[in-house]
């Protein structure tokens, strides 16, 4: 199975382990991720604005070269999959937009938002199944008690993101089975970390993070897992309570035991 | 701050998509808020005042820059009417504005530290500079 991987701008400096991780560990899945070409920045946050075309042109890029290859494309990091799946349904649903956008680009066809959008856990639990990532593990992280974050991005909306649930989501926590160890449910797994926030108001940015970390270090987790470098540096950096949060790439490697190949 | 544009409810509303009318005024969307002790307006003051087009004072209030877009007021809305939507409208028709960005490129490398993700800065200038 081939698809178009899309990976953003952070996932090629600062996150490179989330990047890494999660091509090592989908080859021992027997999936192959092929790079978007000359792949341009999501912005990080999806351009609301219903009069707003340039912001959302990488996207639609990205899209329309996974959709002339005719694979999926594949997103790893939950601001690009957050991003390019709402932008993806804009060209869809919104005839104003796709219309502007197509005359603005002019393609050889036109785009009309057909590609599919789908993010590595969603690869993992539709296509893979956990069941039988379950059975490729050979590492099993026994007796690890995980919290899952999900925050906002992968989440919200739910009528254009379809992850989960929103309000009560399972995957991460059907991913932490799989891989042998223990979920820890708490209940600001889906609320903001504070996000860019930590740019303009550190202070509301420490608050939103200790708030989701002091959650689950209550519940006795041992380390939490996110898919986001911001939420990721937003919890390690401006929460006061201490918990390690990992990339849950690196655990799925480390499970497979590809995490030092 | 000076405001050279006269922006009116259906400016907004052209912006934002949103239609305040459907709100039912139950205040879900100010309650589940994250940044409800740093907005001097909440988001169901947001939808209420556009829709009396009293819309000067959002235009100049901190409020525009403190919401996180985490969607949670969106997605718990009973009557979906988007305020979060309606806070971004607002805050593009303030930086949309002659030399309003509200972050400049000169102020970053004062904000970096080492762990800081490239997706800080580009979600920051998507919200707060054209």
């Amino acid at each position: 199975m081939k698809y178009s991987y899309y990976p953003g701008c952070t996932l090629k400096t600062k996150a490179k382990e989330l990047n890494n991780y999660a091509i090592a560990s989908a080859r021992a899945l027997g999936i192959e991720l092929e790079e978007i070409e000359n792949w341009q920045c999501c912005g990080g946050v999806y351009p609301i604005a219903k009069d707003e075309i340039a912001t959302k042109l990488p996207s639609v890029r990205a899209l329309a070269q996974a959709k002339d290859k005719g694979q999926d494309l594949l997103t790893l990091c939950s601001a690009c999959h957050n991003v390019i799946k709402r932008v993806n349904e804009d060209m869809r649903t919104d005839e104003d937009i796709r219309t502007k956008v197509n005359n603005y680009m002019a393609p050889d066809t036109t785009y009309n938002g057909d590609a599919n959008v789908i993010h590595y856990l969603e690869m993992l639990r539709d296509v893979v199944g956990f069941d039988a990532l379950k059975e490729k593990v050979v590492n099993p992280l026994k007796g690890k008690k995980i919290a899952a974050y999900y925050g906002c991005l992968l989440l919200r909306p739910d009528k254009v993101m379809h992850f989960d649930d929103p309000e009560n989501p399972q995957i991460m926590e059907d991913f932490i089975r799989a891989i042998g160890a223990e979920p820890v449910i708490f209940e600001q797994r889906n609320e903001c970390c504070g996000g860019y926030m930590t740019l303009n108001d550190k202070e509301l940015a420490q608050k939103r993070s200790q708030c989701v970390v002091e959650s689950a270090a209550r519940k006795e987790a041992d380390c939490m897992i996110t898919a986001c470098p911001l939420c990721r540096y937003n919890l390690e950096v401006n929460a006061k309570t201490k918990l390690p949060v990992i990339y849950f790439t690196e655990l799925l490697a480390e499970a497979l035991g590809v995490k030092e190949a | 701050m000076s405001l050279n544009t006269r922006i009116d409810r259906e400016t907004i509303q052209h912006i934002s998509g949103v239609n305040t009318r459907k709100c039912m005024k139950c205040g879900k969307c100010t309650a589940t808020c994250p940044a409800f002790h740093e907005m001097e307006y909440h988001p169901h003051q947001f939808v209420d005042m556009v829709q009396k087009g009293n819309i000067e004072p959002l235009m100049k209030s901190e409020s525009i820059w403190n919401c996180l877009t985490c969607f949670a007021c969106v997605e718990r809305c009973p009557r979906d009417v988007e305020p979060a939507k309606l806070v971004e409208g607002i805050r593009l028709a303030v930086i949309r504005q002659q030399d309003q960005n509200y972050l400049k490129a000169e102020q970053i490398p004062m904000m970096l530290d080492e762990d800081l993700p490239q997706q800080a800065i580009v979600s920051a200038f998507r919200k707060y500079k054209k």
